[in-house]
C-alpha cells in the first residue's frame, strides 16, 4: 500500500447537534460522558444537600422518613453510578487513546452505545421519582429490605433502580470491552507495555475489574427483580432463600467497584505530578505493580463490609483488607518521592492533585482502622464509614477529577482555565470537603448511625451536624466558581496552544483541541514521556528519563 | 470543516498508517473483543451458579417441596431434555466446520453448515419452550419455591444466549449469502463460533447441574 487517499464526501449540511448525537469520535464521545456526568453530579450534589438541610438540627424539618430515605438512596447512585464511574470512563475515553498514539478506540459504534446507555438509564431514574417514589433502600438495596414485600405499598422505583443499574453496567463492561482492546491492540509502534502512561495502566486495571465484577452485580440484581416481579425466592429466607446471598453477591462486585471508582483517578493525578514538579513519577515500575495488585486483591476483601452479619470468615477477609493498604501504601511513596525535591509549580491541576493526595492519605487510613474485625463491629453502620468513604470518593475521586479537568481542559477546548477562579474553587472545596466529613469521624465514634432522618437533641450530635451542614452548603458554593470559570474560558479564554503545561505524554504532541484522526504523525516513542523526549531531544536519554527501553 | 480540501494520507513510513490497517497480526480486534465479553459472561453466570449452589446449600430437602401438592419435585429428565442436549452439541460441530470452511474459501460449506447450526438453535429454543410448558402444567413455575426459582433462571438466562446467538448466527447467514465473507476476512464468523461455543458449554454446565447431580434429603 502506497497512499490511501481519502476524498471528504460531498458537503452536506448537518447541524452541529445531529454531529454530536451520531459522532463515533472518542474525543466528542468522552467530552459528552463528562458532561453527562457532571450534570448527575449537581443533581446527586442538590440531593446531598436535602440531606444535609435535615440533619442539620434535631427534628424533621423538611422532609418525611420516607423521602429522606429516597434523598440518600438516589444522592449514592447517581454520585456512584452515575458521576464517578462514567466521568473516569469519560476522562479514559478523551485520554487513552491519544497517549497511546491511536486515532480512535476499537470499537467506536460500540462506544457510542456505550455513551448513550448512560443518560436513558438517569432518565429512568428521573422519572422514578414521578411514579410514586424512587428506590429508598439505600444504594446498596439489601433484600429483603428492598424486595417487594416490605415495600408493597410503593410503586415502581426499585425496578426502575435495577433496570437503570443494569443499563449502566452493560455500558461499563462494553466499554471496559473497548478500553481492553483498544489498549492491546492499538498502540502506537514503539508505545510497548511498560512505556504507556500510568493513566493508560490504570484504565488497564479498571477495565479489568470491571469486566470481572460488573457482570455479578448484573446477575444480583436481576435475581432481585426476578423476586419482586416474578415471585422468585432468592433472597427471601421466608420462602427458602438467602439474604446474606445478596450482600456477597453485591459486595463481590462493589469492593472491586471502589477501585474502579478511584484507580483512573489515581492514573490521573500520576500524570499530573511528574508534569508539575518536573520530574518523572518516582518508581514507574512499582506504581505499575501496586495496581496490578490492587487489582487482583480488590477481589479478596468484600466481605468486610460484611463482618457483622457474622456469615463470613473474619480473620481472612480482615487480613486482606489490611493487605491492601500496602499497594496503596506504595503509591502514596510513588507521589510523595515524585513532589520531593521537584521544581513544583502550584498550578490548579497540582493543587487538586495534593488534595487528592492528602484527603486519599486519611481516607486510607480511617479505611484500614475499620479493617480490624473488633473496631468495625463498633463502627459498623455509623457515620464513621459515611466519612471514610467520601475521603476516598470525594477527597480522593472527585479532587482527582477536578485535576484532571483543569489539567485536560486546555486540550479538549484549546482553552486555557482561569487560575484565580480555579484556586479560588479548590479552596472552597477543600475547606468544604473537611468541614463536612470530618466532623463525622467524631459522630460515628459518638455512635450516631448512618441513614437516620432525626435524632435527639440530647444526643450530643448537635454542633458537629451543624457544622458538617455548613460545610456541604460549601462544597456546593465551590461549584459556582467553576462554572463561571468553565464559561469564561469557553467564551474568551486564553487560547491554550498544543502544549500549556509541557506535558510528558502523547496528547500533547497534537493541537488543542487535536483533529478527528488524533495525529498527523507522532514522535519517536522511547520511553514513557515521549513529549519530554522531543522537547529536550538526545540530551534528555540518559540523564533525565526515568525508564529506558523495556522488553 | 478545514480539512474538506485535504487529502488525508498515510503513506507506508507513517507510524499511523500502520494502525489503521492493523497491520501487525496477532488476534483481531473482533475476536479479543469477543473473548473479552465472552469473560463477563462467564462472571454473570458465575454469580447466578452460585446462588444456586447457596440456595441449595441452605436447603434440607433438594429438590424443595412443591408448594401446591406438599410433594416433592421429582429429578425427572424429560424427554426432549436428552435430545435438545444432543442437537446443542452437535451444533458446536456444524458450527466448527462452517468456521474452517470459511478459512478455506469454501463458502458453500461455510453456507450450509452455519444454516444448520441457526436451525439447530432454533430447535433447542423450541424444545425448551415445550419443556417449560410440561413443567408449568406440573406446578414448576419459577415462583415455585427456590428450586423453581433457580431452575428457570439459569434456563431461562441459558436461553436468552441462545436466542442471542441465534440472532448472531442468522446474521452470518445473511451476510454470507450476501458474499460478504471470504478466507481473509470473516472475522466475524470467527467470533459467532466463540459465543455459540461458549453457550454450548454453558448447557453442558447446566445439563450436569440441573440433571445429573444427585438431589438430597
Amino acid at each position: 500500500m502506497a497512499t490511501t487517499a481519502l476524498h471528504p464526501a460531498a458537503p452536506a449540511y448537518r447541524s452541529t447537534l445531529y454531529d454530536w448525537v451520531t459522532t463515533t469520535d472518542h474525543k466528542k464521545i468522552g467530552i459528552m460522558y463528562l458532561i453527562n456526568s457532571f450534570l448527575f453530579f449537581f443533581l446527586g450534589g442538590l440531593l446531598a444537600l436535602g440531606v444535609r438541610a435535615e440533619l442539620a438540627r434535631p427534628g424533621l424539618q423538611f422532609v418525611t422518613d420516607q423521602t429522606y430515605n429516597e434523598l440518600f438512596t438516589m444522592h449514592a447512585t447517581f454520585m456512584i453510578f452515575l458521576f464517578i464511574i462514567p466521568i473516569l470512563a469519560g476522562f479514559g475515553n478523551y485520554i487513552v487513546p491519544l497517549q497511546i498514539g491511536a486515532p480512535d478506540v476499537a470499537f467506536p459504534r460500540i462506544n457510542a452505545l456505550s455513551l448513550w446507555m448512560l443518560p436513558l438509564a438517569g432518565i429512568l431514574l428521573i422519572l422514578s421519582f414521578f411514579t410514586g417514589g424512587s428506590a429508598a433502600a439505600g444504594w446498596t438495596s439489601y433484600a429483603p429490605l428492598s424486595e417487594d414485600r416490605p415495600l408493597a405499598a410503593i410503586g415502581p422505583g426499585q425496578d426502575l433502580w435495577i433496570v437503570a443499574v443494569v443499563f449502566i453496567g452493560t455500558s461499563s463492561i462494553l466499554g471496559a470491552v473497548n478500553f481492553l482492546v483498544t489498549i492491546f491492540k492499538l498502540r502506537a509502534p514503539g508505545m510497548t507495555l511498560f512505556r504507556m502512561p500510568i493513566m493508560v495502566w490504570t484504565v488497564l486495571v479498571t477495565s479489568i475489574l470491571v469486566l470481572l465484577a460488573t457482570p455479578v452485580i448484573t446477575s444480583a440484581l436481576i435475581m432481585l427483580f426476578i423476586d419482586r416481579n416474578l415471585g422468585g425466592s432468592f433472597f427471601d429466607p421466608k420462602f427458602g432463600g438467602d439474604a446474606i446471598l445478596y450482600q456477597n453477591i453485591f459486595w463481590f462486585y462493589s469492593h472491586p467497584a471502589v477501585y474502579i471508582m478511584v484507580l483512573p483517578a489515581m492514573g490521573m493525578i500520576s500524570e499530573i505530578l511528574p508534569v508539575f514538579s518536573r520530574k518523572p513519577l518516582f518508581g514507574y515500575k512499582a506504581f505499575v505493580f501496586a495496581t496490578a495488585g490492587i487489582g487482583a486483591l480488590g477481589f479478596s476483601v468484600w466481605a468486610h463490609h460484611m463482618f457483622t452479619t457474622g456469615a463470613v470468615y473474619l480473620p481472612f477477609f480482615s487480613l486482606m483488607t489490611f493487605l491492601i493498604a500496602v499497594p496503596t501504601g506504595v503509591k502514596m511513596f510513588n507521589w510523595i518521592f515524585t513532589l520531593w525535591r521537584g521544581k513544583l509549580r502550584l498550578s490548579t491541576p497540582l493543587l487538586f492533585a495534593l488534595g487528592f493526595l492528602s484527603m486519599f492519605l486519611i481516607g486510607g487510613i480511617n479505611g484500614a482502622i475499620s479493617a480490624a474485625v473488633p473496631v468495625d463491629f463498633a463502627l459498623h453502620d455509623t457515620y464513621w464509614v459515611v466519612s471514610h468513604l467520601h475521603y476516598v470518593l470525594f477527597g480522593g475521586s472527585v479532587f482527582g477529577v477536578m485535576a484532571g479537568l483543569h489539567y485536560w481542559f486546555p486540550k479538549m477546548t484549546g482553552r486555557m482555565l482561569n487560575e484565580t477562579l480555579g484556586k479560588t474553587q479548590f479552596v472552597l472545596m477543600f475547606i468544604g470537603f473537611n468541614m463536612t466529613f470530618f466532623p463525622m469521624h467524631q459522630l460515628g465514634l459518638m455512635g450516631m448511625p448512618r441513614r437516620i432522618a432525626d435524632y435527639a437533641e440530647t444526643a450530643g450530635w448537635n454542633d458537629l451536624n451543624l457544622v458538617a451542614t455548613i460545610g456541604g452548603f460549601l462544597i456546593a458554593t465551590s461549584m459556582i466558581p467553576l462554572l463561571w470559570n468553565v464559561f469564561l474560558s469557553l467564551r474568551s479564554g486564553k487560547p491554550a496552544g498544543d502544549d500549556p503545561w509541557e506535558g510528558n505524554t502523547l496528547e500533547w504532541a497534537t493541537s488543542s483541541p487535536p483533529p478527528p484522526y488524533n495525529f498527523d504523525h507522532l514522535p519517536e516513542i522511547r520511553s514513557e514521556r515521549p513529549v519530554f523526549d522531543a522537547r529536550w531531544g538526545p540530551k534528555a536519554h540518559g540523564t533525565a528519563t526515568a525508564a529506558p527501553a523495556e522488553h | 470543516m478545514a480539512g474538506d480540501s485535504r487529502a488525508l494520507t498515510t503513506a507506508d513510513h507513517s507510524p499511523v498508517a500502520g494502525l489503521a490497517h492493523d497491520a501487525r497480526g496477532g488476534i483481531s480486534n473482533v475476536v479479543l473483543g469477543m473473548l473479552l465479553f465472552i469473560t463477563s459472561e462467564v462472571m454473570f453466570f458465575g454469580g447466578l451458579f452460585a446462588a444456586y449452589f447457596n440456595v441449595r446449600a441452605n436447603a434440607p430437602l433438594w429438590p424443595t417441596i412443591n408448594p401446591e401438592t406438599q410433594h416433592q419435585f421429582h429429578l425427572e429428565m424429560l424427554p426432549l431434555v436428552l435430545p435438545a442436549t444432543f442437537i446443542l452439541i452437535l451444533s458446536s460441530f456444524t458450527c466448527q466446520l462452517a468456521v474452517w470452511g470459511i478459512r478455506r474459501g469454501d463458502r458453500t460449506a461455510f453456507l450450509r453448515n452455519i444454516s444448520v447450526t441457526f436451525l439447530i438453535g432454533i430447535a433447542f429454543l423450541i424444545m425448551q419452550g415445550t419443556d417449560y410448558v410440561i413443567l408449568g402444567s406440573e406446578g414448576m413455575t419459577l415462583s415455585a419455591g427456590t428450586y423453581g426459582t433457580t431452575y428457570f433462571t439459569l434456563t431461562g438466562f441459558h436461553g436468552a444466549h441462545v436466542f442471542g446467538g441465534v440472532i448472531m448466527l442468522g446474521v452470518l447467514l445473511y451476510r454470507g449469502l450476501a458474499g460478504q465473507f471470504s478466507a481473509r476476512h470473516h472475522d466475524a464468523v470467527e467470533a459467532v463460533s466463540l459465543y455459540w461455543h461458549f453457550v454450548d458449554v454453558v448447557w453442558i454446565l447446566l445439563f450436569s447441574l440441573l440433571y445429573l447431580l444427585p438431589g438430597k434429603g
